[in-house]
């Protein structure tokens, strides 16, 4: 019966309670990895696509979906990936980039396309901040130092 | 192209990619300093994670029961159709940068290629793991031009790597009847066409870390038709050993 009442955009909001294992201030619908959601009489569908190949927090992601999916009705429910259109962190949007500057995280910038010294520092904002290597805590981060309030921080890379 | 031919090709692609990540994924915990043992294991992290694509589509393709798991783990030495230098033992930091390099440009190239397949699996793939295959040339190739343009140590390195390493990459260029047929059938993948583009780009960043390019030499060949130097084995030896000793387990 509840199948009948839920819609796309209800779907969407559902999914923005799943996080990022990695980054838990970032839901799967800020990052940009679902792609769709497929709804007919008794069936949905929800497709996504990996941010790196081999990022490990995909499989997390996945049992998650379809964890959400098993409770709302459906006589089957899939979740596919798709890699084509390949992800881009054009994809995130401005409130997911706006948390990751909360939590802490310098958000992508279109001006630093590969990284290099200058990402602004998202604890005291200067751009006086140094690239340390291109390769952070996770593939999807580049570590950084800022040389004024001297704190190391991740920088989410342009991808 | 017969569909067996098609999954040898994807099977080459796939092997390639595992077998130069276990290698990699040996520096776990031992890098050099934190940050660059980070950037290795990341770097493998991307080539397994593209490893698992092709298996993924090379068990769809083979529509017998097989698994992106049964493939890494329950192939055979002779199954197995990776690159011979991909296999070859990390040596020091400097062989490993090298190895990395040497085959980045190589897979750069290729993948460049290989996006505007015939096969939209293929290209999908490729498409994607590009982005990431950018990163590790740009990073194996700054290492490289660090040490070979260091100091007298690491120079020295460099050139026994060189040594060392050199008499594999001829296999790259020397099309075996599956890439042959790929090619044929349209996936865009003519190996002998990166030959002169990959030297020139390989020259270039040897001149900026004062290395010289070696001579023509013998070069090895055999890894994409299974023929494989004795560290192969070993590797799988390790690799499989869970799947061998506790048949079908799972994490």
């Amino acid at each position: 019966m509840t199948a009948h009442i839920i819609d796309t955009n209800n779907i969407l909001k559902q999914l923005e309670e799943i996080k990022d294992p990695e980054i838990p201030v970032l839901s799967i619908v800020d990052l940009g990895i679902v792609r769709d959601v497929k709804i007919s009489d008794d069936e949905i569908e929800v497709v996504i696509t990996p941010t790196y190949t081999g990022c490990p927090a995909m499989d997390m992601i996945v049992a998650d979906i379809r964890m959400l999916l098993s409770t709302l009705g459906f006589k089957k429910y899939k979740v596919t990936r798709v890699l084509s259109p390949a992800w881009t962190t054009d994809w995130m949007s401005d409130e997911g980039k706006k948390k990751l500057q909360e939590y802490g995280i310098a958000p992508p910038n279109k001006k630093i396309k590969i990284p290099q010294d200058g990402v602004e520092c998202p604890l005291c904002h200067s751009s006086n901040t140094k690239l340390i290597s291109e390769f952070g805590s996770t593939a999807c981060k580049a570590l950084y130092q800022c040389n004024d309030c001297m704190e190391p921080f991740d920088y989410f890379k342009c991808h | 192209m017969s569909k067996q031919d098609l999954i040898d090709y994807v099977l080459h692609l796939a092997d390639n990619n595992l077998i130069l990540g276990q290698r990699n994924a040996e520096w776990c915990g031992h890098g050099p300093v934190l940050e660059q043992d980070i950037a290795i294991t990341n770097i493998t992290l991307d080539l397994v994670g593209q490893a698992r694509n092709f298996y993924q589509y090379a068990s769809q393709l083979k529509a017998d029961g097989s698994t992106e798991d049964s493939l890494a783990y329950l192939r055979t030495e002779r199954e197995y159709k990776n690159h011979l230098l991909l296999e070859l033992p990390n040596g020091d930091w400097g062989q490993t940068i090298l190895k990395q390099f040497l085959f980045s440009q190589y897979q750069y190239l290729l993948y460049h290629q290989l996006k505007d397949s015939a096969d939209e699996v293929l290209a999908a793939i490729a498409i994607k793991s590009l982005k990431e295959i950018t990163y590790h040339l740009r990073w194996s190739s700054e290492w490289v031009i660090r040490l070979g343009d260091g100091t007298k140590e690491s120079h020295q390195r460099m050139l026994n790597a060189i040594d060392e390493l050199w008499s594999y990459t001829g296999e790259f260029f020397e099309p075996v009847s599956y890439e042959l047929e790929a090619e044929n059938a349209k996936l865009n993948v003519d190996v002998l066409k990166l030959k002169e583009p990959w030297l020139n780009k390989v020259k270039e960043v040897f001149a900026e870390a004062t290395l010289p390019m070696p001579d023509k030499t013998f070069m090895h060949t055999g890894g994409k038709n299974g023929v494989h130097t004795e560290h192969l084995g070993y590797i799988l030896t390790e690799l499989q050993y869970m799947q061998r000793a506790y048949p079908g387990c799972e994490w």
